[in-house]
């Protein structure tokens, strides 16, 4: 067993423990501290698969956005009995039944599930530096030397040579590389303009019922 | 006890999933639903993730739809957030069982 199964374990467990934690526990402050500890170990996940881009914005993005969100999100509405909500004894029975059958179904799959048929890549270069940031950079601008093929159709990729000699589109290939810088800066104007609306709809309102009764 | 793979990964993905699923059923509280699927998005970005590291065809895509994952939830939250802070706000409550009337 070598120092990365060892971590990857350590950390694997505490992150599902954690993530039981979050549903078990009453008091949805705490719930929240759970779920701050389940997201930063979901970042150490990534950073023990290699992905060191993706493990940095979940801390970012996850860690430190959207929880301070959601924890603020709690202070401004945890009051009296809203801290502690309870479920019946009942309810919480089906949960962990259902919960139960629900994990041993993916399990099952999971373990029984054969990847080989799945599409296959031809990997050009040394696949130890594959996962690095500059090489995610080159792979969204379909550089074809990062990612030799897609895996999925349709998704459109550079123009290639002979389109740039003769200006028509040729019929494409059945599989080609794939560019996901437009995707990419979709996905980041989609969350400015959602930002805006989420502060719009929680603003402060003016009382009206003020004004209309002088 | 065999080497950490694809399936590894997999099962803690799978764990994260099913307890966002549960935590979305069994909470009253509405932040507490929303962290339940925070934790469903969680076990998702792990799958791709794990996909992306483990898979050579799914290389950049792994990678790439991990990265949307993320940045939908924050989206996702902040919206959800703006929503539970209104209903607060009107009816003084975040208990869903108490938000039936929430209709336009």
């Amino acid at each position: 067993m070598s120092l990365g199964d060892i971590l990857f374990w350590i950390v694997g467990l505490m992150t599902a423990l954690c993530a039981v934690m979050v549903v078990v526990t009453q008091h949805i402050v705490r719930c929240a501290i759970w779920l701050l500890f389940t997201l930063a170990g979901t970042a150490g996940l990534f950073f023990l698969l290699g992905l060191d881009f993706l493990g940095a914005t979940q801390l970012f993005v996850y860690v430190g956005g959207t929880l301070v969100l959601v924890i603020f999100g709690v202070m401004l509405t945890a009051t009296g009995p809203f801290i502690q909500l309870r479920a019946g004894a009942g309810e919480w029975a089906i949960a962990i039944i259902v919960g139960l059958l629900l994990y041993g179904l993916i399990a099952v799959s999971w373990m029984f599930a054969d990847w080989s048929k799945l599409p296959e890549a031809a990997l050009p270069d040394d696949p130890k530096q594959m996962y690095h940031t500059e090489q995610l950079g080159r792979g969204l601008l379909g550089d074809t030397s990062v990612q030799p093929v897609s895996a999925l159709p349709g998704v459109p990729g550079k123009p290639r040579a002979a389109e740039k000699q003769t200006g028509k589109l040729q019929p494409p290939p059945s599989r080609q590389a794939s560019a996901y810088l437009l995707p990419f800066e979709i996905v980041s104007v989609h969350l400015l303009v959602v930002l805006i609306g989420a502060a719009y709809l929680a603003r402060a309102k003016r009382k009206r019922v003020v004004a209309a009764s002088q | 006890m065999a080497s950490v793979g694809l399936t590894q990964y997999l099962l803690i993905g799978a764990v994260l999933f099913v307890c966002g699923v549960v935590c979305m059923a069994i909470k009253r509280n509405a932040i507490g639903v929303l962290m339940g699927v925070e934790l469903v998005l969680n076990g998702a970005s792990v799958n791709f993730a794990a996909f992306a590291r483990f898979h050579e065809a799914f290389r950049v895509e792994g990678q790439v739809f991990a990265l949307f994952t993320i940045v939908l939830a924050a989206a996702e939250a902040a919206i959800a957030l703006a929503i539970v802070l209104n209903f607060y706000n009107n009816y003084l409550t975040v208990d869903v069982d108490s938000a039936e009337e929430l209709k336009g």
